[in-house]
Order: C-alpha cells, then sequence, then structure tokens
C-alpha cells in the first residue's frame, strides 16, 4: 500500500503542467534523435543536458525531461532499422533482422505500429517493475560479479549464434570478425593502446555507431549502386497500415521479450542492447516453428522492440538505487543527477521520495505520450519509401555523414565509416551476415573485461570461473543449449538422410 | 550538435549586447573568442568542468563574450594536447580542462610531448581519494589493511575506477610504498578495474572486491548510507562539513594526498601577460560564492593553486607518478 501512495503522489508531481510539457517535449525530440542514424540515445542526452540547465528546471523536471527523450529515443531507434535496413541505435540492430524484410513486403507501416505498440508494452512492463520491486532487484544485482557476468556473456554470444539464419561457418567468421574489431583501443585493464597503429583516433575504440552505419548504410548505398547499373532498381511498395488490432499486437512475445529485457537491464552494464539480441532469440527459438524469423516476421519485430524498452527502464533501477549507471545513457543522467544535487544511490528512496515517484509516474505518462505520439505518425514515417530510391539514398547517406560526424566532430570517423561501408559490402558479396559482425563488437568487449576482472581477482586461476554456483549454472543453461541444438541437427540430418534414402 | 550551436549563437547575441554596456576590464582575460577545450565528449568530467567555469566566467563578466566550449574527445586528452600544442600554442583564447587523470598519461608518457609544452594555469577544484572497505570488514584502519597487505601482498583483492597503472591504483601504491612494502610486493597487487566508483563500490557490496581505492564524490552516497567504512582519506587535512569524522591517512602516519584536481592549461607560447590575466580571471571564478556551490554539489574541495606554484605542483607530481610507474613496470 505504501508503494500505491507513493506512486499516487509521484502521479500529482508528474501530471503538473510543466512536467506534462516537459514529457512531451522529451518524447517528441527522443523519436527524432532516435530514428536519425548515428545520434542515438546517448547523443541526445548530452546534447539536452545544457538545455536542461539553462530552462533552470527544477530537478525533478528536468530528470523527466532526460527519461523522456531516453524512452522516446528507444521507440524512434527503429524507425531507420525497418524503413532503410539502417539502425538508428545499437538497440535496433536486431530489428533489422525481420523489420527491414517487412517493408520490403510493403508492411512497413504495421512493422512501425507493431514495434511502437510492443515497445510501449516492454516500456510499461518494466516500469511496472520499477515500482515494485526496484530495491529488492537492486540488491540481487550486486551477487553478479565478474564471473557470473562472464558466464552471462558466454550464454549470450551461443544464443545470438542461434539468431543468424544461414551457413553457420560464416556467422562464425562474421562473429570472430567482430571480437577483432571489438579489441582495437586502450585497454580498460591496463591502459595500454591495442591495434591502434599509433593512431590517436583509435585510442578510444571504434565507435560502434561507425561500423554499424558504416556496415548497413554504406554498403546498403553500394550494392544500389551495383543494381542500377543492371537495370532500374523497384520500388518498394507502401503498403496500407492493417487497422485490425490482432495483426498488431503481440501480447505473449511483449510479455516474454518484455520480463527478459527488464532482467537483463537491471544488471548494470549490460543493458538495453544485450537486451534486444537475447529478446529476439528468446522469441526465435520459442515461436520459430515454420521458418519465418528473418524473413519478416511481426514476432521478430515485436520481441526485441519489447525487450529493448523493457530494459531501459530496467536500467533506471540500478541507477537510483545504487548510484551506478546500468548504460551509457544512464552515466550521463547520474552525472546530470549529481550537479542538480541529487545524490544517487542507496538513500534517494528515503531521502528524495518526491523525485523518485515523480519520476516513475512520469514514465508511465511518457510511454502512453509516446504511444500516441507514434501512431498516428506511422503513415507519416512510412511515406518515407515513397521517395524514389535515387532521391532516397543519396539522402540516406548524407545524414550517416551528419550522424557519425555529429558523434565525435571527427573527420578521421569518416573516413572509417566508408571504409566499413566497403567491408560490408564485400562482406554481402561473400554471404557473410553483418549482424553477428555487430553482435561481437558489443558483447566482445564487456565479456572479454569481465573475464580479465575475474583472472584479476583471482591472480589468473582459471577454474575460478566455475567456482560460484550462480556461474556454473549460468555456463550448464548454455551447453545445455549447445546439446539441443547438436542434437536437433544430427536428427535433421537424420532425418533427410532418411528421407533420401526412401526416395 | 546544432541545438547547440544555434542557442550559443543566440547567447552570443544576447550577451554581446550586456557585455557591450559592461565596462571593459584593463587587461581583457583572453582574446575577441574565448574557448574552453575539453578533451572529453559532452556530459564527461572534463567537460562539465568547462561549462561551469565558462558560465561562471559570463555571469562574473570575466568575459564580454560566452565562453564557447568545443569537445575534443580521443585517448584520454591526447588528441586535444597534440592539438593544442601543435596549433595553438600561441593562441591566448584558448584554455583546455585537464585533470590528475591527464597528468597521469603524461607521465606514463602517453601524451605527445612532456608538461613543458604547456602552461600550466590554475586548479580550482579538488575531489579526495579514498580508501573504502565493507562496513563488515575485517580492517578497521588503514594500518590493518596494509599490514595485510604487507604479509601477504597477493592476498587481498583490491579495486577502483581505473585501469592498472591509472590513478585510483598508483595511489593505492602511494600509501603502500609508505607502509613500507618493497617494489617487487607492489607488482603483486591484485588489482581490479571498473568504470566508475559507483560500479567499483557496488561490486565491493556484492563481495567480489575486498578494498577499493576511488575518488570521494561519486561514492558519498554509500558512506552516509552506512553502507561502507572509509578507512582513510589522502587529502591534506580533515575534510568539512558532513565528512569531518573520515580520519586522514596522513593522521594515520601515511603522508599520501591523492586528490583528482580539476584545473586548465594553456598553450605553450602564450605570453606572460595573456597568462597572469588568464589567471587572475580564473581566481574571480574560484573566488565567487557560484564556484563554491558548484564544486559543493559536484563533490569538489576548493583548491587553488596557480602560475609558477601550480607549475611546480605539477612537476612534483609528475615526477613521483613517473617514478612509481617505472619501479612497478607500467612504464620502461
Amino acid at each position: 500500500m505504501d508503494t500505491l501512495f507513493s506512486l499516487a503522489h509521484g502521479f500529482t508531481v508528474a501530471t503538473q503542467p510543466v512536467n506534462l510539457l516537459v514529457a512531451f517535449i522529451g518524447c517528441f525530440v527522443g523519436t527524432v534523435i532516435g530514428a536519425l542514424p548515428g545520434i542515438g540515445p546517448v547523443n541526445g542526452i548530452a546534447i539536452l543536458i545544457p538545455l536542461a540547465f539553462s530552462l533552470d528546471l527544477s530537478p525533478v523536471s528536468a530528470l523527466i525531461l532526460l527519461t523522456s527523450v531516453y524512452y522516446g529515443s528507444m521507440f524512434g531507434g527503429r524507425i531507420a532499422s525497418i524503413l532503410l535496413n539502417i539502425p538508428g541505435d545499437s538497440s535496433a540492430v536486431v530489428t533489422c533482422i525481420d523489420g527491414f524484410p517487412m517493408a520490403k513486403k510493403g508492411l512497413a507501416a504495421d512493422a512501425l505500429a507493431i514495434s511502437a505498440i510492443s515497445s510501449f508494452a516492454g516500456g510499461t512492463l518494466a516500469t511496472i517493475g520499477l515500482t515494485v520491486l526496484a530495491p529488492t532487484l537492486a540488491m540481487a544485482a550486486i551477487h553478479f560479479g565478474p564471473r557470473e557476468y562472464f558466464a552471462l556473456y558466454v550464454m549470450a554470444i551461443v544464443i545470438v549464434g542461434g539468431i543468424a539464419t544461414g551457413n553457420p561457418a560464416k556467422t562464425l567468421v562474421a562473429g570472430l570478425l567482430g571480437l577483432a574489431i571489438g579489441t582495437v583501443g586502450i585497454d580498460p585493464a591496463t591502459g595500454i593502446p591495442r591495434f591502434t597503429f599509433g593512431a590517436y583516433e583509435l585510442y578510444e575504440g571504434i565507435d560502434f555507431v561507425i561500423v554499424a552505419i558504416g556496415l548497413f548504410a554504406i554498403s546498403e548505398f553500394l550494392v544500389y549502386i551495383e543494381q542500377r547499373r543492371s537495370g532500374p532498381v523497384e520500388q518498394v511498395p507502401v503498403g496500407r497500415r492493417s487497422t485490425a488490432l490482432r495483426r498488431l499486437t503481440y501480447p505473449a512475445t511483449s510479455l516474454r521479450a518484455g520480463l527478459l529485457g527488464f532482467v537483463i537491464g537491471v544488471l548494470p552494464g549490460a543493458g538495453a542492447t544485450l537486451a534486444s539480441f537475447m529478446g529476439y532469440a528468446l522469441e526465435k527459438r520459442v515461436s520459430d516453428k515454420d521458418g519465418t524469423f528473418g524473413k519478416g516476421d511481426p514476432r521478430g519485430v515485436a520481441a526485441p522492440e519489447a525487450a529493448d524498452n523493457a530494459a531501459a527502464g530496467g536500467s533506471l533501477v540500478p541507477m537510483l538505487t545504487l548510484g551506478v549507471p546500468g548504460s551509457g545513457t544512464t552515466a550521463i543522467m547520474l552525472g546530470m543527477l549529481v550537479t542538480l544535487n541529487v545524490q544517487p544511490g542507496p538513500l534517494l528512496f528515503q531521502q528524495q521520495p518526491e523525485i523518485v515517484w515523480g519520476l516513475v509516474a512520469a514514465l508511465y505518462v511518457s510511454n502512453v505520450i509516446l504511444l500516441v505520439l507514434n501512431i498516428p505518425l506511422v503513415g507519416l514515417f512510412a511515406k518515407l519509401l515513397t521517395v524514389p530510391p535515387h532521391y532516397l539514398m543519396p539522402g540516406v547517406v548524407t545524414v550517416s555523414f551528419l550522424g557519425v560526424y555529429s558523434v565525435n566532430q571527427n573527420s578521421f570517423d569518416l573516413l572509417m565509416m566508408v571504409g566499413f561501408g566497403v567491408f560490408g559490402y564485400l562482406l554481402r558479396k561473400l554471404g557473410i551476415p553483418l549482424v553477428p559482425v555487430v553482435l561481437g563488437i558489443i558483447l566482445g568487449t564487456p565479456m572479454e573485461q569481465s573475464l580479465r576482472r575475474a583472472m584479476a581477482a583471482s591472480g589468473g586461476d582459471v577454474w575460478t570461473l566455475l567456482e560460484s554456483p550462480l556461474a556454473l549454472a549460468l555456463h550448464a543453461v548454455t551447453a545445455c543449449m549447445i546439446l539441443v541444438a547438436i542434437v536437433r541437427e544430427a536428427r535433421r540430418r537424420h532425418g533427410e538422410a532418411a528421407a533420401a534414402r526412401g526416395a | 550538435m546544432n541545438i547547440i550551436a544555434g542557442r550559443r549563437a543566440l547567447g552570443a547575441g544576447m550577451l554581446g549586447l550586456a557585455g557591450l554596456a559592461a565596462a571593459r576590464p584593463a587587461t581583457a582575460f583572453v582574446g575577441p573568442r574565448p574557448e574552453c577545450l575539453a578533451p572529453s565528449a559532452p556530459g564527461g568530467g572534463w567537460d562539465f568542468t568547462c561549462r561551469t567555469v565558462g558560465r561562471l566566467m559570463q555571469e562574473l563578466q570575466v568575459v564580454d563574450q560566452p565562453v564557447q566550449v568545443s569537445n575534443m574527445p580521443g585517448a584520454v586528452g591526447a588528441v586535444a594536447f597534440a592539438n593544442v600544442t601543435s596549433r595553438r600554442a600561441a593562441d591566448h583564447n584558448l584554455f583546455v580542462a585537464t585533470s590528475t587523470v591527464g597528468l597521469t598519461q603524461i607521465a606514463q608518457r602517453r601524451y605527445p610531448g612532456d608538461i613543458d609544452r604547456v602552461r600550466w594555469l590554475a586548479m580550482l577544484g579538488a575531489d579526495t581519494g579514498v580508501i573504502l572497505v565493507r562496513a563488515d570488514s575485517r580492517f578497521k584502519t588503514l594500518a590493518d589493511f596494509l599490514g595485510a597487505l604487507k604479509s601477504d601482498p597477493g592476498g587481498i583483492v583490491t579495486g577502483g575506477s581505473s585501469s592498472l597503472g591509472g590513478y585510483d591504483h598508483l595511489r593505492l601504491l602511494l600509501l603502500a610504498q609508505k607502509a613500507g612494502i618493497p617494489a617487487a610486493d607492489l607488482k603483486r597487487f591484485r588489482w581490479i578495474h571498473y568504470d566508475g566508483g559507483g560500479p567499483a563500490v557496488t561490486q565491493m557490496l556484492g563481495g567480489h572486491v575486498e578494498v577499493v581505492s576511488t575518488d570521494l564524490a561519486e561514492i558519498a552516497g554509500f558512506v552516509e548510507a552506512g553502507q561502507i567504512r572509509v578507512l582513510g582519506a589522502m587529502a591534506e587535512a580533515r575534510l568539512a562539513g558532513a565528512f569531518a569524522d573520515i580520519p586522514t591517512a596522513r593522521e594515520q602516519g601515511y603522508d599520501v594526498v591523492g586528490l583528482n584536481w580539476r584545473g586548465f592549461y594553456t598553450g605553450g607560447r602564450v605570453s606572460d601577460e595573456h597568462y597572469n590575466a588568464m589567471i587572475a580571471g580564473l581566481k574571480r571564478v574560484y573566488d565567487s560564492e557560484g564556484w563554491k556551490e558548484a564544486a559543493r554539489r559536484s563533490g569538489l574541495q576548493p583548491v587553488w593553486r596557480s602560475g609558477p606554484e601550480f607549475e611546480r605542483f605539477v612537476a612534483g607530481m609528475v615526477s613521483e607518478l613517473r617514478g612509481l610507474s617505472q619501479e612497478i613496470g607500467i612504464i620502461s
């Protein structure tokens, strides 16, 4: 009852006109920022922080502004994924897998509506989780040490292998390429630069955004040029959005992926990207009976969107209760909180309840605003595809250059982006899937770091990895998944062989 | 970025008018376009330093135009350093935010050039290094911890928010040196790097690391909540306010001051006249109520060192960190 009472009080804070206005602006700006390739939630929030200061907003209003931008960009990130096959931010990479094929089938409007609705479902689920479970969950999360994180990332990489369709050997090559790219830069454990060839531009590592935009957008452009040489390129049809709600809502999918996403979001450091991949992989395992995933299955859009929005909510749990950022975005928000004289940490719930509960209530409000804002815009966004490719593609390339330049204001990044574009084109020609490359980059670094931490703590004893019951359990689950996959494959081959003999 | 640029232009217009009305100081702080260079992305620590000081300069009319904050992230400040020393060495419009983190990089020769390539202006505040354990830890004082470390250098898991050889690690080693632990044993310490003080302390609460060395500001909430114990603060004297009962390392017999200070440098060929004017301008910021408030909010202690005194301080710190880094084999 206490919680409900606090939440009711929170709603009186969140529904003050100024806070409603701020939430609306934040949602709108966030959606736009998320939709632009290259400018993700991290940049969006960094851009808006000076605004929050200069408007002299109260801490609650400033926090509401930033979180609604955060949620908004999570909504917006999938727009470019679905329409153009260019992920707007890292957590929208998976949405490309089924979102873009849907758009190619003329179902762009449906895909956008589905992603908005499941984003809403995931976000709301996470907010409920945040309301009810925050302090309990935060205390549970501290039991995740380096060994447990390592086990989690190993599991994630194994699961990811299941996402990719097609040749397993090529998937493996792609994943290893990603892992290799991820090692470039200053090694966080020792501070020593690796594979930088003396170029200072490489010291911070290769920004994920540069790789993603190069691999997806620029290579898409190169493929387009190639196709044009051999004849006119077919225009993607723009269908009308289905009005049947049944075809746009996937409650079971959203619930499964949302719960998973929330739990992953709560673990500091794992974040929305991991959640979106795991959500997709889980859904594929559960529902892909007919092999429709990767070819434009709507559930393949609903699952990652529900998971990444739920993770965004989940990552607020460690931020508010422990003062520990769950992601890059929350790290920046945390810095701003401190300058607003709000000390996040174990005492925040007791000392400044009006901020916490005002924020939680504002999350419910922003989610509704985002849904209401996004559904009517679906038609408008989908119209983008009616632009003929010979106008659209140069526009996409321009936006890509702007987006990448805006990250560091560095022309070296543009060269790298073009380089990755050519590389991506070659990979496409070789039939090597691009998604595992991106995954290797995203998962490789944290996996390596947790392994290094575990080794540093044990003094180099490898067996330490198996000495924690939680880590052992995670590894056991991973081992089971591999076994099941092998048995399935063996049965399939056996079946095929039998069929061949029979025929 | 466009949003900022647009807003800046607007602000520049408005403040330009205000500037005309204000009397122009005899020696201008900087030239026509004051610029604070933050060698980090927007939202980072150096960015915060630039934005806060820039805002105060404007409010205090130290400058007659708004200070433009530009970001040049890369290689922990080395990209900005290279740019300033090679292209903008005589640019008296420019001051660059830095801190102990940047200086550690210079000490370990990770910048293109040594401290004499630039002119060190001043430091305005500092965060304090602390050694932390869980509230239920076996260690009650620094002597307990350092004694245990001395008898079994590889037996205690320590960590903090920097890499091996970073400042959090080095200042723990400085303490250990004062406790008489030989250099060969310093290398045997187990050190886990984290992305910040908060994550390190959370991991400590979960029992994954026993002792954490980091800055106070980020983890102050945990101290107030009573979940962790501060074995010692590496400050020159006891801290003010809520942290007055934290013992310093110095009073426990280990004379180590580990301040993570925030300050500025400018190009190496800036004239004495401009250099002094910049310091005078920064001093006005330091003396203002606004800076005290901003420093308090972000957990910094206001500390002032400038000009030759600051240059000596920087040189002393570099030689100490360089010597230690060589002893433990971080650099040759």
